[in-house]
């Protein structure tokens, strides 16, 4: 078992085809190009003596061929956050070394020089040239082999290094894509950063499935939209943020009119439920899927498929309404439990910690072994319940929850009443010390260019829709919330904000 | 033999390859086109056996009746794939949205 096999059989399946197209500078390799690159540097891996290789660029069409590359050499690939900076990457770099280094050209003349790399340029990594003429003897098939590590966006401490081995990536792939299942006109809009878990399951499920992938290497909502246009993309993959902004940059607007946008898939994070209402309209013909996972699980766990977006979003039961923020039911394969902090397993609507098994959950990081029970279970640190039909609805991390007077209140859903004002443009809920309750319930508000609201007035709002332990106590304007690249809320932040009061 | 998930093996009478994707807990007789399937391809082929040369398709799954071993096509070819004497069937595999 190898992520290389996919490669394989999509290259004999269709070696013309267009496998990765670069929309920043039009670059692009076939599958049969992209299975004979890969093969030619699992050639240089080898001769170079490392033992991992490191990815320190934007996506580019050396991202594909380095995650498969390594796995072709035996090598774990590991894509590194080229946004931190160069002390934090030394870091990084010391605890995968003796490694084989592609960057950009700066960083290349600054750490290029490091002990037990060796560095390349991504201009030298594509240059046929510059590497042997015949490929590195037969991959390793055994499926317990670490194909990525990929370090995880901590909040708090070093960062910690998840493991997916072989299995765990092909476990994902043969459970939830069709070989060969894309028409040749089928093309997908990747815009996720190279190092987070959507990029590497977006290469292999675009490359199993025989779909052209368009790289979006800088996302901005204009870029998005001129690129799906431009290349007729027919799929897309978006983290929360994007979809917003999208929506943003198409206010006034009827229709995004994206006619070959056949689908869109979004995750990584909670979506606001009036950002995917107006998505739904602005974008008629499109089904929406939303897929939750984790780096630790090989991405996606579960999904709400668009048949049931548009049955939600036209019932007129409650219960079947709320479905729309949901994140659906587990794939097949793919067990999940709601815990206590006893470790009990509740019931339906009951809400604790989200728990997880299955094949493609790797649960692993580097140097601190598995954390997974003596069952397989995963404990997500995320909060979440599952309704009597199976839908799961997160709440955001466990650590998130607001305990205020003993009852737990989910800071996901009072963000989406305050979303829903008009005037709001961004919200974020968080917990902070109360004397009386424990904690107490504050929110952190960015305005519409050109509205205003005050805080009595969103305390209002809140407080017609919401059971009154809902309504903050403090509400705070600011001109941005703070997010990290991949869209996640940095909620650690808001909180210091909230507790020190220091708003626009 | 005793087959291990994740192995690939090879038809020994054509140019058909699959890989073990649920291997089961006791030893099976695995066959492509009625001969044993190995690591390592033979320098002359055999051929195939007429009730077993159904062919198999790359990136179909096949799998026992009990569900027991389930094997994935990575490479076509003539021969069909049997367990024990008994045919593989095709498994059918549910169409899911995509979601990256």
């Amino acid at each position: 078992m190898n992520v290389m096999m996919l490669l394989e059989m999509a290259s004999a399946a269709f070696p013309e085809r267009v496998a990765f197209t670069d929309s920043s500078d039009g670059s692009s390799l076939t599958y049969g190009q992209l299975f004979s690159a890969a093969g030619r540097r699992a050639a240089s891996l080898r001769q170079s003596g490392a033992n991992r290789m490191a990815m320190l660029d934007v996506t580019s069409v050396a991202t594909p061929l380095g995650l498969f590359s390594s796995a072709w050499a035996g090598l774990p690939y590991v894509p590194l956050n080229y946004r931190l900076t160069d002390p934090e990457i030394e870091a990084l770099l010391a605890r995968v070394t003796p490694a084989y280094l592609v960057t950009d050209a700066a960083r290349h003349g600054r750490l290029g020089g490091l002990a037990d790399i060796a560095a390349a340029t991504r201009h030298h990594f594509l240059d046929d040239t510059l590497h042997p003429e015949d490929h590195a003897d037969e991959w390793s098939m055994d499926p317990d082999e670490i194909a990525v590590l990929l370090f995880t966006s901590g909040t708090t401490g070093a960062p910690k290094a998840a493991v997916l081995r072989h299995r765990h990536l092909v476990s994902y792939i043969l459970g939830s894509v069709e070989f060969a299942g894309a028409d040749e006109a089928e093309a997908a809009l990747v815009s996720v950063p190279p190092y987070h878990v959507a990029g590497i399951a977006a290469i292999l499920s675009s490359v199993y499935s025989g779909r052209r992938v368009v790289q979006l290497p800088s996302f901005s909502a204009e870029a998005w939209l001129d690129v799906a246009r431009r290349e007729r993309v027919t799929s897309a993959f978006l983290v929360p943020t994007m979809l917003a902004r999208i929506v943003e940059a198409l206010e006034g607007r009827r229709t995004a009119d994206l006619p070959a946008l056949a689908s869109v898939s979004y995750g990584g994070g909670r979506m606001p439920l009036s950002v995917i209402e107006r998505a739904m309209a602005l974008f008629p013909d499109t089904d929406f899927t939303n897929a939750y996972g984790l780096t630790e699980t090989s991405s996606t766990i579960t999904v709400l498929g668009p048949e049931e977006h548009r049955a939600a979003a036209s019932s007129a039961d409650p219960a079947v309404r709320r479905r729309l923020a949901s994140a659906g039911v587990p794939l097949p394969g793919v067990e999940i439990q709601i815990r206590d902090d006893m470790g009990r397993v509740l019931g339906p609507n009951e809400r604790g910690e989200i728990y997880v098994r299955g094949e493609q959950v790797s649960g692993e990081y580097e140097g601190r072994g598995r954390v997974t029970d003596t069952e397989g279970w995963f404990p997500t640190r995320d909060a979440g319940s599952m309704d009597e039909s199976g839908y799961l609805f997160l709440e955001g991390r466990a650590d998130d929850v607001i305990v205020r007077g003993g009852e737990n209140l989910s800071p996901g859903e009072i963000e989406d009443v305050l979303l829903e004002h008009p005037a709001v443009r961004d919200a974020a809920v968080v917990g902070i010390p109360d004397e009386q309750w424990g904690e107490g319930v504050a929110a952190a508000i960015v305005a519409k260019p050109g509205q205003s609201v005050t805080g009595g007035e969103l305390q209002e709002w809140v407080k017609a829709r919401m059971r009154s332990s809902r309504v903050p106590q403090r509400v705070v304007f600011f001109d941005e919330l703070p997010y990290n690249e991949t869209g996640k809320l940095l909620r650690r932040v808001v909180r210091e904000w909230l507790g020190t009061d220091q708003g626009a | 033999m005793q087959l291990k998930t994740g192995a690939r093996l090879k038809s020994s009478v054509c140019d058909g390859e699959i890989m073990v994707v649920k291997a089961p807990a006791g030893p099976v007789e695995l066959t492509c086109g009625g001969a044993p399937m190995v690591e390592t391809a033979p320098a002359e082929r055999g051929t195939i056996h007429p009730d077993h040369a159904v062919g198999i398709r790359i990136g179909k799954r096949y799998i026992t009746e009990d569900g027991e071993l389930e094997v994935l096509c990575v490479k076509a070819g003539d021969g069909g794939i049997a367990a024990n004497g008994q045919l593989l069937l095709q498994k059918d595999t549910r169409q899911l949205p995509k979601t990256d």
